[in-house]
Parts: C-alpha cells; sequence; structure tokens
C-alpha cells in the first residue's frame, strides 16, 4: 500500500512567474523510506510543505496514509509528524518545556505529556539538557529535539526536510544514527536532503528533483550504475601521461578518461584500487602531484541524469528561506 | 473543536513560561513606562499649568496608560513575527490543533502581561503623586477599559505581524503607528495648541477618547480636548466603546482567516 502519494503537483509563486513544482508526482510504499534528493530551489520544501498540510498547491491532488490533504488537512494531521530544515521549537524555553508543550497539543493529557517529553528526551539522550533553553543547544541537539517534537505521538508518515542540512560531520552522523533507529521501527518516512550519501545512506529508494519535477528514481544502487560509481583519479607531471594512462587501463573496468593531468577512471574495488594505483606508480618510479578515490556527488548524479551540474535555481522565493538559523 | 480551550491555554501557558525563563524581558516591559511616568512627571510636569487639582500627574496618568496599552500592537505583532520566522508557527500548523488557537492564545498571553505592566505603571503613579478621586467602580472600569483596548489593539497587532512577517520591519510599522496615534492626542498636551487640521485628527482619534474615557472614570474634568464640541470628545466612553468593539469585529475575523491562509 503507498502511504503517500503525491499526484501531478504545480505551485507556482509570484503569480505563476516562478516554477516551483512543475506536475510533479512521487509515492512511497508503506514502512519505506524515499529520499527526495536535490539542490536547493528544486521543490523539496514545496512537496514537503504541501504533503504536510502548509500549503495549497495550484493544481495536482496528494494522500497522506489515504487521507486527501487538501480536503481532510485536520484528519491528515493527527498521522503525520513533521521536522523542518530549521528547528522549529521555543528557542527560549527548555527542552523539556517544549516536548510537554508539544504533547498537550496533540492532548496528551498532563501526566501523559510529562511522561512522553521524559522518554523522547532519554531516547534522543537530551536528557542532561533538559532544563536548559534550546538557544543553548548545539546543532545536532536542536535538530534532535525538534525530531523528538515530531514523534510525540507516533506518526504513521514522518516527513525531514533536510536533517542535516547545516550540521558538522558529527552531528550529521548522529543524526543518521537517530533515523536509522526510527526506520527500523517501521516507520514511513520521506526525507529530503541535498547529499547523495545521506540518501544513499537511509533512503530505501531516491526520486532525484530538478526544477520541480521527479528525474530519476530508483535505488540508491541503480542511481548509482548510472552515475558510475567511484573514481579513480590521479593527477601527475606531463611526461608521466602516458605511462600512468597504460597502469590505470590495467586497474580500471573501462577506458580512461585524461583531463590535461588528471587521469580519472572508474573503479568498481574502492580503496583497493586505489593501493594498487599506488603501488604500480611507485614501481614506474612515478610520484603522483595528487591521486584521490574520488565518490559519486549530487553534481555527479546531475550531470549524468541532466547532462548540466546542480546549480541553484531560484524557484523557491527568497523569502521562503527562513535564514538567520546557523 | 473540543479542545480548542485546552489548546488556547497551552499557547498562552507558552508565553508565560517564556517570561519564565527569561525574566529580563519582563523587567525591561515594565521599566520603560515606568521611566515615561517619571520622565513626564518631573520634566514636563513642572513647566505644563494646570488648574486641575493635584496637578498635571493627574492628567498624565491616563494618557501613559493608554500609550502602554498601545504599544501592544507592536508587541503582539513581533512576537508573531519572530514565531513565524522560527517556523514555529508552521510546526503549529502541521499540529492537529484548533485554527484559532495560536493567535488566540497570543493575543491572551499579550493581554495578562498588560495587566502586569497597568499595575507596576499605577504603584509608580501612586508614588510620584498620582490620586484618582473616583470610586473604587470607576476605577475599575477604567482599568477594564485599558484591559479591552489593548486587547482590541493586539488583534491588529495579528494581522500586521502576519502581513509583514520580518520582525524587525514589523517593529518599525509597529512604532510609525503607535507613535504618532499617541502623541496626536490629547495624551500629553492639550489639543487646543494644534493646527485646526490635527486638532480635528487627535478629536477622533481613540488614544483621545481613551484617555478622556479614563479621566473622566478617575474623576477628572475632561480636560486637554474639552474645548472642542465634536461628538467623541462629548462623548468619550461611548466612542471608547464603540472604536474597540469596531476593532474587534473587523480584526479578528480578518486575522484568524489570514492565519489559515499564510504560508511564508
Amino acid at each position: 500500500m503507498k502511504s503517500v502519494i503525491a499526484d501531478h503537483l504545480v505551485k507556482t509563486y509570484r503569480n505563476g512567474e516562478v516554477k516551483a513544482l512543475d506536475d510533479l508526482s512521487l509515492d512511497v510504499e508503506e514502512g519505506t523510506v524515499l529520499g527526495v534528493l536535490g539542490p536547493n530551489g528544486a521543490g523539496k520544501t514545496t512537496t514537503v510543505r504541501i504533503l504536510a498540510t502548509l500549503l495549497k498547491p495550484d493544481s495536482g491532488s496528494a494522500t497522506v496514509a489515504g487521507i486527501d490533504v487538501i480536503k481532510h488537512p485536520d484528519k491528515v494531521r493527527e498521522l503525520i509528524g513533521l521536522s523542518g530544515q530549521y528547528a522549529a521549537v521555543d528557542e527560549t524555553l527548555t527542552g523539556w518545556d517544549n516536548l510537554v508543550m508539544f504533547g498537550r497539543l496533540y492532548h496528551l493529557g498532563k501526566s501523559a505529556s510529562i511522561k512522553r517529553a521524559e522518554e523522547l528526551l532519554e531516547r534522543f539522550s537530551l536528557t542532561d539538557s533538559a532544563r536548559r533553553p534550546i538557544k543553548t543547544y548545539s546543532g545536532g541537539m536542536r535538530r534532535r529535539l525538534d525530531l523528538a517534537a515530531s514523534l510525540i505521538v507516533q506518526p504513521k508518515v514522518l516527513f525531514l526536510d533536510e536533517p542535516t542540512t547545516g550540521l558538522d560531520p558529527r552531528g550529521r552522523q548522529e543524526m543518521w544514527e537517530v533515523i536509522q533507529e526510527l526506520v527500523k521501527g517501521g516507520v514511513t518516512l520521506l526525507l529530503t536532503t541535498q547529499y547523495l550519501e545521506e540518501a544513499d545512506q537511509l533512503a530505501d529508494e531516491i526520486a532525484v528533483i530538478d526544477h520541480g519535477k521527479v528525474i530519476a528514481r530508483g535505488t540508491s544502487d541503480a542511481l548509482k550504475k548510472q552515475v558510475g560509481g567511484e573514481r579513480l583519479e590521479i593527477t601527475v607531471e606531463n611526461v608521466d601521461i602516458a605511462k600512468t594512462q597504460e597502469i590505470v587501463s590495467r586497474i580500471s573496468t573501462s577506458a580512461t578518461h585524461t583531463d590535461v593531468r588528471t587521469i580519472s577512471a572508474p573503479v568498481s574495488t574502492g580503496s583497493i584500487a586505489l593501493m594498487e594505483a599506488l603501488r604500480a606508480l611507485d614501481e614506474a618510479k612515478i610520484h603522483p602531484l595528487d591521486i584521490s578515490l574520488k565518490r559519486p556527488s549530487l553534481d555527479d548524479v546531475f550531470l549524468s541524469l541532466t547532462g548540466h551540474v546542480a546549480e541553484e535555481t531560484v524557484a523557491e522565493p527568497v523569502k521562503k528561506k527562513r535564514g538567520g538559523k546557523k | 473543536m473540543k479542545y480548542v480551550i485546552s489548546d488556547v491555554i497551552t499557547i498562552t501557558k507558552r508565553q508565560l513560561l517564556q517570561l519564565a525563563r527569561i525574566p529580563e524581558v519582563l523587567v525591561f516591559s515594565t521599566i520603560q513606562p515606568v521611566m515615561f511616568v517619571l520622565l513626564f512627571r518631573f520634566v514636563f510636569g513642572g513647566s505644563i499649568s494646570t488648574d486641575q487639582p493635584g496637578g498635571y500627574v493627574q492628567l498624565l496618568m491616563p494618557g501613559i496608560f493608554v500609550q502602554t496599552v498601545a504599544f501592544t500592537l507592536a508587541a503582539t505583532a513581533v512576537g508573531l513575527a519572530e514565531d513565524m520566522k522560527k517556523g514555529l508557527i508552521d510546526r503549529f500548523r502541521s499540529l492537529p490543533i484548533s485554527r484559532g488557537a495560536v493567535v488566540i492564545g497570543r493575543t491572551f498571553g499579550d493581554a495578562l502581561l498588560n495587566i502586569l505592566v497597568l499595575t507596576v505603571m499605577a504603584a509608580a503613579g501612586y508614588a510620584v503623586g498620582w490620586r484618582p478621586t473616583s470610586g473604587a467602580l470607576s476605577i475599575f472600569l477604567a482599568f477594564l477599559f485599558l484591559f479591552m483596548f489593548g486587547y482590541a489593539l493586539s488583534w491588529i497587532g495579528i494581522y500586521v505581524g502576519l502581513a509583514v512577517k520580518e520582525a524587525r520591519t514589523v517593529q518599525s510599522v509597529g512604532f510609525l503607528v503607535t507613535f504618532p496615534l499617541t502623541f496626536l492626542s490629547n495624551a500629553f498636551a492639550p489639543t487646543t495648541g494644534m493646527p485646526r487640521a490635527l486638532q480635528y485628527f487627535a478629536e477622533w482619534n481613540p488614544v483621545s477618547t481613551m484617555v478622556a474615557a479614563c479621566r473622566q472614570l478617575f474623576g477628572l474634568k475632561n480636560e486637554f480636548g474639552a474645548t472642542a464640541s465634536s461628538w467623541p470628545s462629548q462623548h468619550p466612553l461611548e466612542t471608547s466603546l464603540l472604536y474597540m468593539v469596531l476593532l474587534m469585529a473587523i480584526f479578528i475575523p480578518l486575522s484568524i482567516r489570514k492565519y489559515k491562509n499564510t504560508s511564508l
């Protein structure tokens, strides 16, 4: 059964001048994770806002857990959890205050709200900071609290809009662990992200969107196959190019490609290929200026799907970017 | 719908909790009006002559009370704009709560704060010689008028906050509206010294009618504007009441509708 269905959604801003969503359709199978991958302004946030009943599309329809989002937003709100790009909690209040308040707004009784708040604080390792105002929290802690607030009542469908954007690597790792834990619990999750690696880590399926449209869809493996997996990149002095190319062609699965002094080749064995290359270069007494293993990025996905890199577009109006948050 | 009241209480409580968590806000929101009381009392009080028994402070206090509650407009608008900017309003809108609860809760929170501020100001006024001469019921009625006026303006604040969205702009808009309104009135000086056109405006200004109504309820003769024979200056209580009812009748439905349709 499909838990989320977006059907030909269109949303324009500024009287049709800016097309945020241009006939976007997607769906999420119950109990699975869909990663919506795209650059800034591709329409990710607009999609989430429509599905979470915060925005009406110009045309098209959507259902969440079988309920029409536009006709019965109140019913949908009882079934979803939403955690946005910016921590949408009251920063002057403590973590405990916030979770109890949201519990009350979900109409749990007073003692049930307190109990649930304490459970969630414990689960997200925030018990020690529970009595401190949110504004003293680190970015990662804020996101975790924000996520906790969206889990007060077990939501049937969870929307996470760029849950790790702006976090440092450690915060991102912690957030991933928390989300993976949730996914094990069987929640249906729609997650937007700008990072291929994140979609790869968390999603069962990925929908790549650009200019308000889904341009590709599939499992992470399928997408990577399309992009070409990892690449070995070696930069050498001009005199060594020919010899290096010869070495690389022994390791790589397909023909090498030379860009001035950089030889780039797809490899399937990752770091093993890197070590092989280094050993061979060393034997040939070639000292590379640079050598690295490149994982496919969002840019690579876009390059292979659209022929252009993931440029920043202006499809989402500036006023929507509730800036100022770090 | 059966949760409307509990939702409103939760939202109101949140605002009171904010005050408990950052008591500085509470201190500064009461210091400012107290400062106005002292400044006007001791800077202008000596040079503005009045035959009012008890002196200028008797006329001044109603003016400052009204000015202070008028600033509720800006306070409500800024608070709401900040919540929107931080995405908190989006979070509220994604919850299964009654639609009006968030904005109604905010107006209640600001109204409760007004009670506290008015109490502190009354005490400050008393300390510098303000003595209402009417009975307890009239005095209570005056404060009820002030409370209701602040509450009505709070709803304009909701509308401004939702319409303007950017907290800093909201702040400027709030001051742009409230400063001329409070000074083009009978609050601090007689309107008789103003050019004719401004006098006309000042007499119909709700701030003037409120100030005149409070002066009347505190047992003063209706000075500063009493030379005018216009209807509002003759009937300050009725006009003020009319203004409040009118403002709420317009801005409560307008603001709630705007809230429902607002997207950032």
